[in-house]
């Protein structure tokens, strides 16, 4: 096990020439453009990992003949910044994979939902975009991009009430099924994915599905992008294959004190330095939409609970019982726990609750609070009671 | 068709329908907070959560389609462990002061914190009372935050329903709450007072401002003579109230309960609704002359009834520039009001100081409406007071009578006595029928022309209804009517008047009468009637309306002879001086924003 290493890996910040791309795509069949993404097995990359070669063939195989692309740059998760570095270093790319799954998909329309503190990217944005339409004129593929700002709230980076949102409405998210496929944007069928899995789609084109898949495991293909904040000397991005382990992650990026590692950001897991060896940063362990970020030992772990508790009290868009008043009631629990109010048993009460609003929320952000509060609470319990 | 099963029982049901209804097919009630039959799909409360064999997630009952081969739980642990937890959320946010609440034993919140015996509070009591005020400003609508469960059944029927917008959702999290523009109370804001919203609410958030308190103090003052007008829709609503299933027609046992529960006269508001006819009539037909003979362009055609307060309200916020097309007539309530205090005050010889008028209305906009300023034209408040029926049914309790075993009585004379065209003022197009019934006799000497005197065209549940009846053969002084085809629209619920009124402002629908009821289903869906309501309970009462317009002897206004009397002895003439003072108003273009 020594010889394994964190690879790094240089594909989406790689220069390529989006002509050579579109021309390319323009020869291919658009199924067979599915087929080549569903064969690299790529999975969204914005953290919930869903084929994007078969989000993309089901978007397809809808009869409705309008139908729209929707490049999901809300990137909201604490601890996640790789989206922003992507849409500034190569935004080109972006758009090219948003080409890329217009071909596929058979849409006319694109959006671009950028979170609005990334305000400042727009006027690069535009340049690009510029170009980017010119050069589709040029191939006589018929699509547009159009970008539109986010207002900050966190709920909208989830597709549906991203949807909303971008229709004008308050981002809350809708009922599934139907699924964006079936019906998304304007009630058309809609392929929405995360900045990086557009700029992998470009790469999968540019090199194959086989090449992408040589790099990663069976559960988790390819590279991704890693934001790596905390406790770190060398926070930043970084471009990894997937499959490591947490302990060979720390051991690259570790001050040498590591205390744990909370992986995917708030709505992800919290990972204990026991635990670093046996779990894999990936979809068959721990699966991650870029945010990585350690704790060494003088940090509370009730403060970083907390912390995360009442970041979900806030963003909650407040629409479903479980997410909009279980994160109070989690919040609120544990300050009373630490204030000696409730006893320590009243941690498994709200570690049931946790289950609930994982099993009854409406959307994933209500289901994915328990990941972080769970595993917190598990595997420092002392933290949060002493 | 779909096959499934649900709690092992097997059952087939067609594409698109939702676990909750399947559900229901086979008699399991799954319980609901957010989810209204009037409405479309939420899935925002959970409470209705179901479990899916193989399913990582529950699912909303009320929000999922069925699929086949669905292997659904209703009841599993999971599933009650995620319900008990979501009751005690919603309880632990809220406001739980049930004794003293108004909608103590109407509360569906109630009602499930019991069936799941959430007695012990487990979780943390989350509401700070000393952040939230109640409300009071409305003359018709009290909102308290403290008791809203954010399900946001009343956005959705102000937005869906009404179109008017006047509840939306604010803020997100532990701030999210349902808001109006800016904050400002109900009394502010663009709200019509219809009071859809309070049907729909499930908790204690949104009731009535109540006048209770007002009524019996004047009933128990001896030297206040209170008189009550009880409104067409009342009638066929009241009896939901006291245990009777909807559809009950109970005219009778109320007017008996109003007399014992000491009211000085009981009288009815059909009179008026007659009256109404009367002066509402004469003025289409005085337009219309205007119109066709005089060929005056000042004439506002098409007319607009204006009996519904919610709907001269929704005008005069949303499209002042048809406000010279509404009828000037006061609404029924109003000219009862005005009489009440001139006419049956000179005729019983009292001195209207001491006349208390107050109303039973289906209705919470006529609260608002009993308040303006406009409505004084008797000298003194026309109304003084106004009850919806839920308040009526609860006075009833107080005073402890005995309802359902009570003989029936008959209203008191004068202004007591109306015709079958004044009951079907309670559903959508019955003005419009009551009004044709009359205007056509008048201008041709002859009864409408249909079986019966019912006029199907204009009853119904769609939206908006068209219908048009053909003029011949009129009298000489109506003989430019001959061979015009009177056309008319009929619009229920606001978000449908603001469709028909677009087109006319388009120029796609050309009418020459409009009757709009701001509520569903007419008065008798109003917002001050019995909760629950849906469409099947809105039918029942259309159908006890229509039956007691057909056990009526009199059927139409102009051969109610209170009516022919109180022309002869005070009136004069429709449209006359004195009506114009006392039965005739104006209206005012409010803000639009």
């Amino acid at each position: 096990m020594k010889d394994k290493y964190v690879k790094r890996v240089d594909l989406i910040f790689e220069k390529v020439e989006c002509r050579k791309i579109l021309e390319k795509i323009m020869k291919m069949e658009p199924d067979a453009i599915c087929q080549e993404v569903l064969e690299s097995d790529l999975k969204g990359r914005g953290g919930a990992g869903f084929p994007t070669g078969m989000k993309w063939r089901f978007a397809a195989q809808e009869k409705e003949p309008v139908k729209y692309i929707v490049c999901n740059a809300d990137e909201g998760e604490p601890g996640t910044f790789k989206d922003r570095e992507i849409l500034d270093r190569v935004p080109e790319k972006v758009f090219c994979g948003m080409a890329v799954a217009a071909r596929a998909v058979g849409a006319k329309n694109g959006y671009v939902y950028l979170r609005g503190e990334y305000k400042f990217l727009i006027p690069k944005l535009k340049e690009h975009l510029h170009i980017f339409h010119q050069l589709v004129e040029e191939f006589n593929l018929n699509f547009r991009v159009h970008i539109r700002l986010g207002s900050g709230a966190y709920i909208c980076g989830e597709e549906s009430a991203l949807f909303e949102s971008l229709e004008g409405k308050r981002g809350e998210p809708r009922n599934k099924p139907p699924y964006p496929t079936t019906s998304g944007l304007f009630n058309k069928p809609t392929a929405v994915n995360n900045v990086e899995t557009l700029v992998h789609s470009v790469m999968i084109m540019k090199y194959g599905a086989s090449h992408f898949r040589e790099l990663g495991t069976k559960d988790s293909r390819g590279s991704k992008v890693f934001s790596v904040s905390g406790d770190t000397p060398k926070a930043g991005i970084y471009e990894l294959e997937l499959g490591m382990s947490v302990n060979e992650f720390v051991e690259e990026f570790g001050d040498g004190d590591t205390k744990s590692v909370q992986v995917g950001g708030a709505s992800g897991f919290c990972v204990p330095r026991k635990k670093f060896e046996e779990t894999i940063i990936g979809f068959e362990g721990v699966p991650t939409g870029g945010s990585m970020k350690l704790f060494n030992s003088t940090r509370s772990m009730y403060n970083v609970l907390h912390n995360y508790l009442d970041f979900f009290s806030e963003e909650s868009c407040g629409q479903c019982t479980p997410c909009r008043v279980g994160c109070q009631q989690l919040l609120k629990g544990v300050e009373a726990v630490k204030r000696g109010d409730k006893n320590s048993r009243y941690l498994d009460e709200l570690v049931k609750l946790a289950k609930t609003m994982k099993r009854a929320s409406k959307c994933g952000l209500g289901q994915s609070v328990g990941n972080a509060f769970g595993s917190i609470v598990e595997n420092f319990k002392e933290e949060i009671i002493y | 068709m779909v096959n499934l099963s649900i709690n092992g029982m097997q059952v087939k049901v067609p594409e698109g329908t939702t676990i909750l209804e399947a559900a229901k097919k086979l008699n399991f009630r799954i319980p609901v907070l957010c989810h209204h039959d009037d409405l479309c799909v939420a899935g925002n409360c959970r409470v209705c959560v179901v479990e899916q064999l193989g399913g990582k997630a529950l699912l909303a009952a009320c929000a999922t389609p069925v699929n086949e081969g669905m292997q659904i739980l209703t009841n599993s642990l999971k599933v009650r462990s995620a319900r008990k937890h979501v009751i005690e959320l919603l309880l632990s946010e809220h406001n739980a002061d049930c004794t003293k609440c108004y909608k103590n034993g109407k509360c569906e919140l109630q009602d499930l914190s019991n069936e799941f015996s959430v007695g012990d509070h487990l979780l943390l009591d989350l509401i700070d009372l000393k952040n939230y005020t109640i409300d009071r400003f409305s003359p018709s609508i009290q909102k308290d935050d403290s008791k809203c469960i954010r399900c946001q059944r009343c956005v959705r029927t102000c937005e869906q329903l009404q179109g008017v917008n006047a509840l939306t959702v604010a803020h997100k999290g532990d701030r999210m709450k349902i808001s109006t523009f800016e904050d400002l109370s109900m009394a502010e804001v663009i709200c019509t007072n219809c009071g859809q919203c309070i049907n729909r609410c499930p908790t204690g958030a949104l009731v009535e401002r109540t006048y209770l308190d007002e009524v019996w103090d004047a009933i128990l003052d001896p030297k206040k003579h209170v008189v009550v007008q009880t409104a067409p829709a009342v009638r066929v609503g009241l009896g939901e109230e006291l245990g009777l299933e909807p559809g009950n027609r109970v005219t009778g046992k109320m007017v008996a309960t109003l007399k014992r529960l000491g009211f000085d006269s009981v009288l009815d508001t059909d009179f008026t609704a007659d009256l109404t006819i009367m002066e509402e009539g004469t003025e289409l037909l005085t337009r219309l002359k205007g119109a066709l003979v005089d060929r005056d362009p000042g004439v506002a055609l098409p007319m607009t009834t204006s009996c519904s307060p919610g709907w001269v309200k929704f005008i005069e916020h949303t499209f002042p520039e048809f406000l010279p097309n509404v009828s000037s007539c006061k609404s029924p309530q109003q000219m009862f009001g005005a009489l009440a205090k001139t006419y049956y005050a000179h005729v019983r010889k009292l001195d209207p100081r001491d006349v208390v008028s107050v109303s039973i209305m289906p209705c919470t906009a006529k609260k608002y409406e009993a308040n303006r300023p406009e409505m004084r034209s008797s000298g003194y408040k026309d109304v003084d007071y106004v009850l919806t029926t839920r308040e009526l049914a609860r006075m009833i309790k107080q005073a402890g009578v005995d309802f359902n075993k009570l003989k029936e009585d008959k209203y008191d004379s004068i202004m007591g006595t109306s015709t079958g065209a004044g009951v079907i003022f309670g559903a959508t197009g019955g003005v419009m029928e009551a009004a044709l019934r009359t205007a056509y006799e008048i201008v041709t000497g002859r009864e409408v022309p249909f079986d019966g005197l019912n006029i199907m065209h204009v009853r119904g549940v769609e939206g908006v209804r068209m219908a048009s009846i053909l003029i011949e053969d009129c009298k000489e002084e109506w003989s430019f009517l001959n061979g015009v085809e009177l056309k008319c629209a009929v619009a229920h619920g606001l978000v449908n008047a603001r469709t028909l009124m677009n087109s006319v402002k388009r120029g796609e629908i050309n009418v020459h009468f409009i009757e709009v009821m701001a509520c569903p289903g007419g008065c008798l869906g109003g917002g001050g009637q019995p909760i629950p309501t849906n469409e099947e309970i809105r039918k029942k009462r259309t159908e006890a309306i229509y039956a007691e317009d057909m056990s009526m002897k009199i059927r139409k206004s102009h051969e109610n002879p209170e009516v022919i009397g109180v022309y002869k002895e005070f009136l004069g003439e429709p449209l006359g001086h004195k009506s114009h003072e006392l039965l005739h108003t104006h209206y005012t273009e409010r803000v639009r924003y």
